[in-house]
């Protein structure tokens, strides 16, 4: 199993989990998103999130996401999308 | 300004969506996921973030309050342009004045002095229908508030208003959006049908449906399973009572009743005017442009506005000018008249016009008395609008209020119009509001004029309190030899002395008459030796009334001192219901039942005990028998406690060895059971610890030795004591275990109590099956409790389990010394005959309130447990109680 390591930025949700799609190619075993920067997040970074968790499904990789706070976690919950990913701190 | 609705509602909306497209539910899907997203990120924003958005959309609805004004009438065709814009500036400036420094997000309100704080978690997505009536107005207000609250909305206007309605949201939505709101925070159904209305009712993307419409929507709503917020229609009677200002009032009623057209489901319907001023009303209403119909025009009328078939107002009429619909149904009226009014004589099918009119025509009835009036107004009330909005103008404060108590109305408006006024914020202090909850009544779920509270759930964080405590005690207490002598310092003209035969007899009773004071009636009152039966107190109370006593010395055990508490309770407030006082109670300071504090006698009861156990010279507690009705009652109140104590020894020299036995017990039997108790305190805990202490070291000296001074005086003091502890602190399990076992085989209390506590410290000590609550306490702690009393003791033991071991070794190893049987059955009670006794004594027990204040909670198999344990008896004590002892 290989942790590759991704950290998202804050301010651009959506471009970081579209550059981090692309390098699920490469990827075997789990991926983890550094998710620490992002305090907040909108309707696209959902939307974002749930085509990255699809494309990692379709290529049988593991997504973990790593600090995410309270707030962005709810919303995870919220939306269903929690239960795609694993949580690490 | 909502759901009055019921004639434009043509088809009730299915309770099913079976026949929607593969493609129209995808659309719905869509809407829904958006909103979804929206309302979830929308959890993030802050008070700050969401005020910022507020303010902007109120002033884009402001500022377009005109352009949707025209839009509404110009579609609906119904009502007045300018009072349309009217109404959009209220529902975006009125509104945006009552939310403005409301919070929403997070802590909401706050109430330190009772430790609760509310917070705010929003709904999510809102399913709102809006109605023709009122269709811009109710958007722009409905989404301010869902802003304000952080949640979406899916709208779904009346198709009649779709157009208006639609560019309100747009409006709204382009507003928040450029201030940060999120997207998709508001979508609007395009062009829909009752099927789509269905379907997202039963969506579980949903989380609420707000249908301001008409009942079929309504129904529909509540039906759904989600929760819902619908509101009723209204039929508002209006009472012109004699002494109102009529100037005020007839103004108020036409610019109410003509606002939009009559289109506000809170305008006035039927005015019910006294006899005395129904014709300068009427000619006051014809000076303002008011048209009088006359009994063949008001059936002209009625024809032309309301169905025959359904009695409800046709659909054609609603929201149209007086001139029209007076031209329509062929009357003769100026061009200028702004108001029809029809009289009737009636409510009810038989008189059409009785019922809601959402145009400018109005019914009146001329009522010969206020009774008659009242009536007429439930009438009405009653005739479609229960629940929803009335109106009453009069100076007579009492005739409003009684207007107030009869009228079942969300929204009852004192000498101010009936639309405006129910709108709220302009003429009241009423939550501005663009949707009216009819209550019960009207099928609602509320009667509030609904606001961003409705919006929200609101989350009650309710932080532990600090409970109040207390200690109570005689504030006089005199102890040791010769305390007696204190009765000298206590003036009386007229002094009861209760006592019994026993004690007169070896000289106690002259002991006492000894110092009281010279010139003091003395009249002594012996009463059998016996718990005291009500006949014998009562009796008590005769002589304390004939004597006109105002001192009682209660000179005896528990049973004297008893009876004197209850002489005293009868004597000062004979009408005092001892049957009702006895009620029973969880929390003293809770109970149903008060003790009276209106008095018409005033006594003071000095009590002084011949023996040193119960302590009640203390207690507020006193036990009565009923012997009429075969039962006991116990009585429990401060009130009770007796006003002096006086304990001194040379009273109990002369006991038995056995009753000093049992007495000593039942001391140390309060002194453990007040150290464990829910209730205790570090108040209770020094009087309990004392006495315990006490009771261990000086009960089998007095056993022993009954003319040792010091043994005698130590274990009177340590019953008082004990007592003062028990009196705050309560008993326990074994209290409640006993009672029931010596009342079913006429054990003496103190025996009945000693059969059982080796069992119960043992019982209270181990982990509870069960816990009892008490905002007393912090963590379980009887164990430790217990292993407190042992190293005060001496007893030894390194760990908490070793120091309980102990102490039930000491405590049974003291029940040795005092001679006491060492199981039930050395009572010669046979198995067979306790088991048989079993059920009932388990029930007395559960039923008894002493374990109320038990550290553990027992089941009734505990009880039977711990019974068959006191049945077998305690066993190696000696043994057990020598290793330890060794190793202490």
């Amino acid at each position: 199993m290989i942790a590759v390591l991704l950290k998202v930025d804050e301010t651009c949700v959506v471009q970081a989990l579209k550059e981090a799609g692309g390098k699920l190619d490469g990827v075997e075993g789990e991926v983890v998103l550094d998710f620490s920067p992002v305090t907040r997040i909108d309707a696209g970074g959902l939307i974002a999130m749930e085509e990255f968790a699809n494309r990692a499904d379709d290529k049988g990789v593991k997504v973990a996401l790593r600090g995410v706070p309270v707030s962005v976690y709810k919303v995870l919950k919220l939306m269903k999308l929690a239960s795609r990913f694993t949580f690490v701190n | 300004m909502t759901t009055c609705e019921a004639m434009l509602e043509r088809v009730q909306i299915p309770l099913a969506a079976e026949s929607l497209s593969e493609e129209r539910i995808a659309y719905l899907e869509k809407l829904v996921s958006q909103a979804r997203a929206a309302a979830a990120v929308f959890t993030q924003f802050t008070q700050e973030d969401v005020d910022r958005i507020v303010k902007p959309m109120v002033l884009a609805g402001l500022g377009q309050a005109q352009h949707l004004a025209r839009l509404a009438v110009k579609e609906t065709k119904l009502g007045v342009m300018e009072d349309k814009v009217i109404k959009n500036m209220v529902a975006t400036e009125f509104a945006y004045n009552y939310v403005k420094d409301k919070r929403t997000v997070g802590i909401i309100r706050e109430f330190p002095e009772r430790n609760l704080v509310e917070l705010a978690e929003p709904i999510g997505v809102i399913f709102s229908l809006t109605p023709i009536t009122n269709p811009t107005s109710t958007v722009l207000f409905k989404c301010i508030m869902a802003i304000k609250t952080r949640n979406a909305v899916i709208f779904s206007p009346h198709p009649n208003a779709w157009r208006c309605c639609s560019e309100a949201v747009r409006i709204m939505y382009e507003a928040a959006l450029k201030h940060g709101a999120p997207e998709g925070v508001f979508s609007c159904l395009e062009t829909h049908t009752l099927q789509d209305n269905a379907y997202l009712m039963r969506h579980k993307g949903i989380g609420l449906i707000d249908a301001t419409g008409g009942p079929g929507a309504v129904k529909a709503a509540y039906s759904s399973g989600k929760p819902a917020l619908g509101v009723g229609p209204g039929n508002t009677p209006v009472y012109l009572e004699k002494t109102a200002d009529l100037n005020t009032a007839v103004v108020d009623i036409i610019l109410s009743k003509t606002f939009d057209n009559g289109t506000i489901c809170a305008s006035e319907q039927t005015v019910v005017i006294d006899d005395e001023i129904y014709d300068l009303v009427l000619k006051k209403f014809a000076e303002l442009r008011t048209h009088i119909c006359n009994e063949k025009e008001a059936e002209l009328l009625a024809r032309m506005v309301i169905d025959p078939e359904t009695g409800f107002m046709q659909a054609a009429a609603v929201g149209q000018k007086a001139t029209d619909i007076g031209r329509l149904a062929g009357l003769s009226v100026k061009p200028d008249t702004k108001l029809l009014i029809a009289p009737i004589q009636g409510v009810g099918r038989k008189h059409p016009l009785s019922v809601e009119k959402l145009f400018p025509v109005l019914s009146v009835y001329r009522a010969k008395s206020v009774d008659e009036a009242l009536k007429v107004c439930v009438d009405v009330n009653h005739a479609g609008g229960l629940g929803h909005t009335a109106v009453i103008f009069s100076r007579n404060d009492e005739i409003i209020r009684k207007f107030g108590e009869v009228i079942n109305a969300g929204r009852i408006l004192v000498n101010s119009p009936g639309s405006v006024g129910a709108v709220g914020a302009i003429y009241n202090d009423l939550v501005p509001t663009f949707s009216f909850g009819c209550g019960t009544g009207g099928g609602n779920s509320t009667t509030d004029n609904v606001n961003i509270y409705h919006y929200l759930n609101i989350k009650r964080m309710a932080r532990r309190t600090q409970a109040h405590m207390w200690y109570r005690v005689p504030n006089q207490i005199y102890f040791n030899l010769n305390a007696v002598e204190n009765v000298r310092q206590f003036p009386s003209r007229s002094t009861i002395i209760v006592t019994n035969p026993s004690l007169e007899q070896i000289g106690h009773v002259d002991l006492v008459r000894r110092y009281i004071p010279e010139g003091t009636h003395v009249h002594v009152s012996v009463i059998p030796d016996a718990e005291p039966e009500v006949k014998v107190v009562m009796q008590g109370v005769e002589a304390l009334n004939f004597y006109k006593a105002d001192q009682i010395i209660a000179l005896g055990g528990g049973s004297v001192i008893d009876a004197a508490k209850i002489m005293k309770l009868k004597y000062e407030s004979p009408d005092a219901d001892l049957e009702e006082l006895a009620a029973p109670f969880l929390d003293l300071r809770k109970r149903v039942v008060q003790y009276p504090t209106e008095k018409i006698n005033r006594v003071r009861l000095i009590a002084i005990s011949t023996t040193s156990g119960t302590g009640s010279e203390v207690t507020p507690f006193a036990v009565l028998t009923d012997k009429e009705r075969e039962r006991k009652v116990t009585l429990a109140d401060y009130s009770l406690t007796p006003d002096v104590a006086i304990v001194d020894p040379q009273f109990v020299m002369s006991m038995p060895k056995g009753l000093t036995a049992d007495t000593g017990i039942d001391c140390l039997t309060h002194a453990l059971e007040a150290a464990v108790s829910t209730y205790a305190s570090a108040y209770t805990d020094c009087n309990a610890m004392q006495a315990i202490r006490m009771a261990f070291k000086y009960l089998p000296i007095a056993f022993e030795h009954p003319r040792d001074e010091e043994a005698r005086c130590m274990m009177h003091n340590a019953a008082c004591i004990a007592a003062m502890a028990f009196s705050n602190a309560s008993v326990g399990v074994n209290h409640a275990l006993a009672h029931a076992f010596g009342a079913r085989f006429h054990v003496a209390h103190g025996r009945a109590n000693a059969l059982m506590l080796p069992h119960v410290i043992a019982y209270n000590a181990a982990v509870p099956t069960k816990f009892l609550p008490s905002p007393y306490q912090k963590g379980y702690l009887a164990h430790k409790k217990y292993a407190m009393v042992a190293d005060l003791l001496g007893l030894g033991g390194h760990t908490v389990d070793e120091k309980v071991k102990n102490l039930i070794v000491a405590t049974e190893q003291l029940l040795d010394q005092l001679g006491f049987p060492r199981s039930i059955a050395d009572l010669e009670i046979s198995k067979e005959e306790f088991e048989r006794a079993m059920p009932e004594l388990t029930k007395l027990a559960f039923d008894d309130p002493s374990w109320r204040s038990n550290p553990r909670m027992p089941l009734m198999s505990e009880l039977a447990e711990l019974y068959w344990k006191a049945y077998e008896g305690r066993g190696q004590a000696k043994a057990v109680s020598a290793s330890h002892r060794k190793s202490a």
